[in-house]
């Protein structure tokens, strides 16, 4: 036996004289926890999912809604005697920046305007005036009309009676993508805690681990909150994520302090991770787990205001949307955030979540089927 | 000697329809090998289970070392080394945190690198449980059982399913625990492995026991000592299957998948004789094999059906 291959035992007899370890209360618990965590790090789904999927929704909506100056009215001129005077007043305008102008003779612009290429014709009739040719129905046509006769006459001298003034207004804080992260905050903590917690135990259950688990002295509800614990720690890099994914590339700005935030997504975590808890705790397979989470989850996508303020739903409906728990979290959110509301003027939507996670946690101990 | 397990007139129904134990009565020694031999289906897992108490009998007294589920439950678990039948375990960590993972839920575990270089692990320790072989996963569900330093261990059918080599890495591994003073008890459908490995059986049928004992014993008191095995030419109906009976020394008579099978006391009074009958029938042997009983033939002779059919 050569020396490379004898170098092993020595080793062996190192480690035998060990003497044994003695595990205290928290021995399991941890172990549980850091094994989830190992376990999350090495799916490359779950990082994709939990922590890329909600970057990139947040980047595409947010260039998709992005605040950008109106589009210019398409305007095109008919050929013909005071064709060159009228595009040289709306040259002379200080709103010219607004307008495309095309001259082209009578039919070919009447053929572009059917065709929608054009907002709006404008027509001289050889006597000096103008008539324009526009479509009260399209909107974009009613606009053209109404800005290029405004042009026209205030390049060519009118004097308005009123003075006026105005204000553009697209401050962060008002914008769609600010309304956007906070409600993608909201969703993303409700489909990792449901998931993340939900397909866990379903699929522990169906590898009979969780058998396997209980037919240990491990303390059941160490393990329930060791998968609880791992989900606040994902929720910390989930939220820092997209939050900085906010400030750093839609210039957003978060009123609210940290750990107001923090402690609102730790909420939202522990409410959905109830929740997940209940929806999992009698499923045996995977395929009926994940139908049950869509019908628990479908109803809160469409009204609990992720994409779109809720407010648009008929107001008889106001009390339930506002009773589900992402409304709550979604709200509550937004008012932190954007507003920097302070927590104690935000406990009903605590109350709320809190109400929803309680019971669930509670339901999912009574009905949890550990074999 | 202390009785390590002990179970009375154990029953237990599912959906108050399927019996699947109907009254089982055991008593298993300290420092014995035990095993529940019986085909799929017998009920040994549920019997297994509820020993392990992870299931509720409908009635029946299980005592481990003295000790009652329903009282003494975590306590329990800290004396019993479990290996269901198929855990699929966490395939994304790897086999040494595997084993930590369960040490950390016992008091006073074994060492995991001790536990995993006695189940023959130690080049394995930093690879990932999905990337192991079906005998190695098989070692390392009972390396999870032995890190907890058990007094009893349970394991349920834990060769189903691996290659010759791998089964008998395990059986070494299982006399081992023995040897240093542990309990066993397995259950499982294959007679050799009950045959080699267990001091004492149950052989299991329809929730019931249907014969205890040493696996010798079982096979002289139930299966005869040879097994001659043979086929003729021609038709064999019952009248023929009754002629075979009268030669000398044969016990019994059975047909087995187109064979006749004589159990014998001693097969060179039988054989000759044998030849002779055959050769006055005017028909012709086609086959035979004579051997040693086995925990199969006690099978068939008991219920009339193989241990591995289903």
């Amino acid at each position: 036996m050569s020396v490379a291959e004898q170098t092993p035992v020595v080793e062996k007899i190192v480690r035998r004289r060990r003497p044994p370890e003695r595990n205290g209360r928290w021995a399991g618990y941890l172990h549980l926890l850091m094994a989830r965590m190992l376990e999350l790090k090495r799916e490359p789904e779950v990082v994709f999912w939990v922590f890329v999927f909600p970057l990139l929704l947040a980047t595409g909506l947010g260039i998709a809604f992005r605040n950008k100056p109106g589009d210019a009215s398409s305007v095109a001129i008919a050929a013909g005697t005071g064709a060159q005077e009228a595009e040289g007043l709306l040259q002379r305008s200080p709103r010219r920046a607004a307008f495309k102008i095309d001259v082209r003779d009578g039919d070919a612009a009447r053929k572009g305007f059917r065709l929608g290429k054009y907002d709006l014709v404008i027509e001289p009739d050889g006597a000096g005036g103008l008539r324009y040719r526009y479509d009260p129905a399209r909107p974009e046509s009613v606009l053209a009309r109404a800005e290029v006769d405004d042009a026209l006459q205030t390049a060519a001298g009118r004097k308005d009676v009123v003075a006026t003034t105005v204000v553009t207004s697209s401050e962060p804080g008002s914008r769609y993508i600010d309304f956007l992260i906070p409600g993608l905050l909201g969703m993303n903590l409700m489909n990792s805690g449901m998931w993340g917690i939900g397909f866990a135990l379903v699929d522990m259950r169906q590898r009979k681990l969780l058998k396997r688990f209980v037919s240990t002295p491990m303390r059941r509800g160490d393990f329930l909150l060791a998968l609880l614990s791992s989900r606040l720690v994902l929720m910390i890099i989930e939220i820092g994520l997209l939050l900085t994914l906010g400030v750093i590339v839609f210039h957003m700005k978060v009123m609210g302090s940290v750990f107001a935030i923090v402690l609102l997504g730790s909420a939202g975590a522990m409410t959905f991770g109830g929740l997940g808890l209940l929806t999992a705790s009698r499923a045996q397979k995977i395929e009926s787990v994940s139908g049950l989470m869509n019908l628990v989850m479908m109803p809160m996508w469409i009204f609990s205001g992720v994409f779109f303020s809720y407010e648009r739903f008929p107001a008889v409906i106001q009390p339930l949307i506002k009773a589900l728990p992402l409304t709550a979290l979604n709200d509550a959110l937004r008012a932190s955030i954007l507003e920097g509301t302070p927590l104690v003027h935000q406990w009903p939507r605590l109350l709320v979540m809190a109400a929803w996670g309680g019971i669930s946690f509670l339901l999912a101990l009574k009905w949890f089927r550990w074999t | 000697m202390a009785v390590a397990i002990q179970c009375r007139d154990l029953r237990k129904t599912y959906d108050g329809k399927v019996e699947a134990v109907r009254g089982l009565n055991l008593e298993i020694q300290t420092g014995e090998c035990f095993g529940l031999l019986g085909p799929n289906g017998a009920g040994k897992t549920t019997t297994i289970e509820i020993l392990e108490g992870l299931l509720e009998p409908t009635s029946g007294e299980v005592s481990i070392l003295g000790h009652s589920w329903r009282e003494n439950a975590r306590e329990m678990r800290e004396w019993l080394g479990i290996s269901l039948q198929e855990t699929r375990l966490s395939e994304k960590l790897s086999v040494r945190e595997t084993v930590e993972l369960f040490a950390s839920f016992y008091r006073e575990p074994r060492s995991s690198d001790e536990v995993l270089e006695q189940l023959q692990l130690t080049e394995k320790a930093d690879a990932w449980v999905g990337k192991l072989s079906g005998g190695q996963r098989q070692r390392l569900a009972v390396a999870t059982a032995l890190v907890c330093n058990p007094k009893i261990l349970f394991l349920d059918e834990p060769t189903t399913g691996l290659d010759p080599q791998s089964r008998r890495q395990l059986w070494d591994i299982v006399r081992e625990f023995q040897r240093a003073g542990g309990t066993v008890l397995l259950t499982t459908h294959y007679m050799d492995e009950a045959e080699r490995l267990c001091d004492r059986l149950a052989i299991v049928d329809h929730g019931q026991i249907i014969a205890e004992g040493s696996p010798p014993d079982l096979i002289e008191r139930l299966g005869g000592h040879h097994v001659v095995e043979f086929a003729v030419s021609g038709n064999s109906d019952g009248a023929v299957l009754e002629a075979w009976r009268a030669l000398p020394s044969v016990e019994s008579v059975r047909e087995d998948d187109g064979m006749v099978a004589l159990s014998v006391k001693e097969p060179h009074l039988t054989i000759p004789a044998l030849l002779d009958a055959v050769g006055k029938q005017g028909s012709e042997l086609q086959h035979l094999t004579t051997r040693q009983a086995s925990l199969e033939d006690v099978f068939v002779r008991l219920t009339g059906r193989h241990l591995r059919e289903e």
